[in-house]
């Protein structure tokens, strides 16, 4: 056996077995963060935030919440809020978390291929967080059915369809989706089982593998400059506090880091308290009716660029540039040919502009996506959706011509 | 070097043993996930066709899913003789013609209403038209309605089951 001494206190009680001082060196204190970082660099912490809170409230609602058929709808607009106290309180924050979660990882991300973060041993880190985003997106999903309300039973009804593969018709694997011919008993309880266990272990799974591709390569930073780790924590620790390009992850860090925390969560609970309605379909507040469908069905707002890229297409191609859609992203580091590393507009035009047209196209097809497909919404639909195609075909041939800056 | 081996040979007799063990553990993961034999049994809905009256368009519902059927005038049926694509589509009770459907638009699904002055039906999600023999008057849907297995039984018509009228329409291309 090891070598156990009589402890002096009970930190070294720890410290002998757990090796406390160790762990927070690695972990925290002497975890190095660049200097020349700003407010975006927090929405890692923000995002982590969040999820806690989705985690703790969903806790409180689960223990109301009934997946059955016939009790789901009353369970949480009757039980959960009229009688539970602070009910209301837990599924407001939930719901308005589930939205704002997304907005913040499309800044995250955003974000990301502004500074080119996703480049040069940081690929890792792009491609776990992307596999957050679409673990994110069936968590998402499958949440929404679970108030069994029209848009619960429609969404669920439109998005399993999609599986049918349009002319393949496979009609049967749809039918496996759901273990029924519609959403039923079977389909609440396996996508009410997805959202409270299978697929938030998969999330904190990722959200392992996504800190810990961190480690190596070091967030990025401003500038993209590479930076000399081992040697500017030494300056650091030796005491050049400020010649060093480097800081400690706690308590330097933390302590902005947590300052951007506070800010978003007075914007946070205002909406919780004040404006949550937006977080709630109103058509979800009718219980579920297989015999009728509701005037418009579209998704939440966070899918509503990539249900705009489905809508304007023929079934098959529809449901092909949808695919493509959903997957183009993770691809990114590969596509993007450059040997640069830093801010889009420092790459020179050509990749700026594709930035910020591709940043504003995913709003303009958000916005269709809302609207009714007629018209002159339908023809701008359209367009939006040909040019988001045609940005990521043009992606590689745009950044092989870049010369290093 | 025997050591090796030997560890080789353990090894690859435990990845077959789990190999094994994964495959079955799939295909029983896989069968948890197949419609319950109780959701099977409820699939089928037996209509009686004597019930209906000639220009009211009824509801039913099977596997949780509308089918419209209408009893056709006689009207509907010589305006359908000039057209054998409709022909095609009518399902003959007794002396009595029908449309039974699914009553979800080919389009994405919505659920048409039935314009009892017009005889038609009209979805409000997209705009697509549908006559009362079940095809498209109006894009976008790419398809006339589809039609659910039916067997003709005296004067019941049971959903869910295929009988021959079902299987030739089936193979012509009627419906999917």
């Amino acid at each position: 056996m090891a070598h156990f001494t009589k402890a002096t206190s009970v930190k070294d009680w720890l410290n002998q077995r757990l090796a406390i001082e160790k762990v927070e060196k690695v972990m925290a204190s002497e975890y190095w963060i660049p200097k020349n970082i700003n407010f975006l660099w927090a929405m890692g912490m923000v995002l982590m935030i969040t999820f806690t809170l989705l985690l703790v409230s969903g806790i409180f609602l689960l223990m109301y919440y009934q997946p059955n058929v016939d009790t789901a709808f009353d369970s949480v607009n009757y039980t959960i809020m009229r009688e539970v106290d602070f009910g209301w309180l837990w599924r407001h924050i939930h719901g308005v978390a589930a939205s704002v979660v997304f907005l913040i990882i499309y800044i995250h991300m955003f974000t990301g291929i502004y500074y080119g973060s996703y480049k040069k041993g940081r690929e890792m880190i792009w491609i776990s967080g992307m596999l957050l985003f679409i673990t994110f997106s069936a968590e998402a999903f499958s949440g929404y059915m679970l108030p069994w309300g029209q848009m619960s039973y429609w969404a669920g009804m439109v998005i399993t369809n999609l599986f049918a593969g349009g002319s393949l018709h496979a009609d049967a694997l749809v039918e496996w989706i759901r273990g029924d011919y519609v959403p039923a008993q079977a389909f609440l309880t396996r996508f009410f089982m997805l959202h409270v266990l299978l697929l938030p272990l998969a999330i904190l799974g990722l959200i392992g593998l996504h800190f810990a591709a961190l480690r190596i390569p070091h967030v990025n930073n401003q500038d993209g400059e590479e930076i000399d780790f081992d040697a500017e924590s030494k300056k650091y620790l030796d005491g050049d506090k400020k010649g060093a390009k480097v800081m400690r992850f706690a308590n330097d860090f933390m302590s902005k880091d947590m300052m951007v925390v506070g800010i978003y969560l007075v914007f946070f609970f205002y909406l919780v308290f004040w404006n949550y309605s937006f977080a709630m379909d109103p058509v979800n507040f009718d219980p579920a009716d297989g015999l009728k469908t509701p005037a418009h069905i579209y998704p939440e707002w966070y899918f509503l660029w990539s249900y705009e890229i489905l809508r304007p297409f023929s079934v098959d191609l529809g449901l092909i540039l949808f695919a493509f859609a959903q997957v183009i992203f993770v691809l990114l580091p590969w596509l993007d040919r450059s040997p640069n590393a830093i801010a889009a507009n420092r790459r020179g035009k050509p990749f700026m502009i594709w930035f910020w047209l591709m940043l504003a196209n995913m709003i303009v097809l958000t916005a269709m996506g809302k609207l009714p497909p007629e018209g002159i919404y339908s023809s701008i639909g359209f367009v939006s959706a040909v040019l988001f195609v045609a940005q990521w075909v043009a992606l590689p041939f745009i950044t092989s011509r870049e010369t290093k800056v | 070097m025997k050591n090796n081996s030997r560890r080789g040979f353990m090894g690859k007799a435990f990845g077959a043993v789990a190999a094994v063990g994964a495959l079955g553990s799939l295909v029983a993961m896989k069968r948890s996930w197949d419609p319950l034999p109780s959701v099977k049994a409820a699939g089928f809905t037996t209509l009686d066709m004597s019930i209906y009256q000639e220009g009211v368009m009824v509801t039913e519902k099977w596997r949780g899913k509308p089918i419209f059927v209408l009893k056709k005038s006689a009207e509907v049926m010589e305006k359908e003789a000039q057209n054998p694509e409709a022909q095609k589509r009518n399902i003959k009770v007794g002396e009595d013609n029908f449309m039974v459907a699914i009553g979800l638009c080919t389009h994405l699904g919505c659920i048409p209403a039935f314009r009892k002055a017009k005889g038609d039906f009209l979805c409000a999600c997209h705009g697509g038209q549908f006559d009362a023999s079940g095809l498209v008057t109006k894009v976008p849907p790419p398809r006339g309605f589809d039609i659910p297995p039916f067997k003709i039984d005296g004067n019941k018509l049971i959903l869910g089951e295929v009988g021959p009228e079902y299987q030739k329409m089936k193979e012509t291309g009627v419906t999917l």
